[in-house]
């Protein structure tokens, strides 16, 4: 993305996280505020609206019937999709998914996927035939930064607001009933960013901080603390020390997240 | 998949291809094997085979993307569609664009981008045969093809994963026990300057575990980049030679 900022505006940024401060007036280690509101597209089985500070990502879950992965026939099928909707940033371009949105969609895919999120055997309906298949689309509706955070936030907040379709089967086929049932899941993983500028880690990085930084590194945590899934990101480097830094302060922002939505 | 093996590590602490649990497997490594390209390194990791190639730094395509105060470092992982057991289709998939960022982003701090501005670099990497692990080796062998195309860097960059197998942290994964194990952690490393370049994780590790398998898989980069500088010294060394057997 191309830098859409002066660099006095950058320098200051800097020179304000070396003293421990943030433009916004954030603690190093702070969020931004935190909105969740779930259920608010009908049409879809789930959906979820998260604002992070100005970042506002909307997901929505879609469920149909399909054929298994022919490598894991006794489970159901998670795709996640990621759309850097146009609307959301002068940066973002319409046309098919560029590596942004791409790793954007695998990193919090992989945040649901290992953390072993959806309780994907009882998505199955007929072994080997046909599964559940549950696509997760993140829509990002406007870019201040800290996209991957706010979209895992919302894809768990979304799937935890999904009801699978009844269904029973007929002669082998498969027939929708009515009602619905909650979506089975067994964890709620929690990512958390840290952006690094000058050695200094800055959890939650805004649009110009992000900017600012010359690397960022992403830890999914899972319920009981563990890590799930790590993305660095940037054409910087860590030091090993910062990466276990990293790592111990997003544990504990996890469980404090973890607590604030009550997950 | 092949049938899941009943064990992945034996009583005696050995794994399937009969390494401990520190250990790499066995790595080949060569510098400036194309001709057409300004640099390239093959590199056989396990059965993983690679080829990676670097050219320039040229004139960019589409022009538009040239930046006025640095060189743009492109680079594209590529797998060729008998690499793995089912045919992968040739078109770039998720993955592959995915890999190419971070690939891109492991190779970056190494390289003085600043030195060339409004050129581009490019960096492709096929993939020929995979076995787990094609990302660390990639950037094993990217990183010699910008050297061998004479590009300023830091410092080479080194990498191999290391994970979980049952419960054991163990280095540089094959391809049945990424599948099977249950967690993997790839790393890139420039080691003169003590910086990660490349971190991911999937799989659920502990802290402490966590900490285990990046301690062991930057020591297990210490072992390649010690590989790589052999590479590149017998690769001059030979022109070297060349040179004395003409005069």
């Amino acid at each position: 993305m191309s830098s859409l900022i002066t660099r006095v505006r950058l320098k200051q940024i800097a020179n304000l996280i070396e003293k421990g401060k943030r433009l916004d007036g954030r603690g190093l280690g702070d969020y931004r505020e935190i909105k969740i509101q779930q259920g608010i597209i009908e049409k879809a089985e789930g959906s979820a609206r998260v604002l992070l500070g100005k970042t506002e990502v909307l997901v929505g879950v879609k469920i149909e019937t399909g054929e298994p992965f022919p490598d894991t026939p006794n489970e159901g099928v998670l795709t996640v999709n990621a759309e850097l909707v146009p609307l959301a940033s002068p940066s973002f371009e319409a046309g098919p998914p560029d590596e942004n949105s791409i790793e954007l969609a695998r990193v919090v895919d992989r945040g649901i996927r290992e953390s072993k999120a959806l309780d994907s055997e009882k998505l199955v309906i007929v072994p080997g035939k046909r599964v559940f298949v549950v696509f997760v689309d993140i829509y990002v509706l406007n870019h201040d930064g800290n996209l991957i955070d706010a979209s895992a936030l919302a894809a768990v907040a979304a799937l935890r607001n999904t009801k699978m379709p009844n269904y029973e089967i007929e002669n082998d086929e498969v027939k929708i009933k009515q009602g619905y049932t909650q979506l089975p899941m067994r964890a709620y993983p929690i990512t958390v960013t840290l952006g690094k500028i000058n050695g200094k880690l800055i959890v939650d990085p805004w649009l110009e901080e992000e900017e600012a930084i010359d690397s960022r590194i992403s830890l999914a945590i899972n319920d009981e603390g563990n890590i799930c899934a790590i993305q660095k990101g940037g054409v910087g480097y860590f030091t090993p020390q910062q990466i276990l830094e990293a790592a111990r302060i997003a544990k504990e922002k996890a469980a404090e997240l973890r607590k604030k939505v009550d997950w | 998949m092949s049938e899941k093996p009943e064990k992945l590590i034996d009583k005696k602490g050995l794994r399937l291809d009969g390494r401990r649990s520190d250990e790499l497997r066995p790595i080949k490594i060569e510098v400036g094997v194309l001709s057409n390209a300004d640099g390239s390194a093959y590199i056989e990791h396990g059965n993983n085979k690679i080829l990676a190639a670097a050219f320039g730094p040229r004139e960019m395509h589409p022009k538009h993307l040239t930046l006025p105060d640095r060189m743009v470092l492109r680079c594209r992982y590529h797998m060729a569609p008998f690499s793995v057991q089912e045919r992968k289709s040739p078109a770039p998939s998720r993955r592959e664009i995915e890999l190419s960022k971070v690939i891109r982003e492991a190779l970056e701090p190494a390289v003085f981008v600043e030195y060339y501005p409004r050129t581009g670099v490019d960096i492709f990497i096929e993939v020929l045969q995979a076995d787990g692990g094609t990302r660390c080796a990639s950037i094993t062998a990217a990183a010699l093809a910008l050297a061998d195309a004479g590009i300023p860097m830091r410092d080479l960059v080194a990498a191999c994963a290391a994970g979980k197998v049952g419960d054991t942290v163990v280095l540089d994964l094959m391809d049945i026990e990424d599948k099977v194990g249950s967690a993997d952690v790839p790393v890139a490393i420039m080691p003169n300057l003590n910086a990660v370049t490349l971190l991911q994780m999937d799989g659920i590790l502990t802290s402490e575990e966590f900490e285990a398998a990046v301690n062991l898989a930057i020591e297990g980069c210490k072992k390649i980049y010690a590989m790589q500088k052999e590479a590149l010294k017998a690769r001059y060394m030979a022109v070297k030679q060349e040179e004395e057997v003409e005069e």
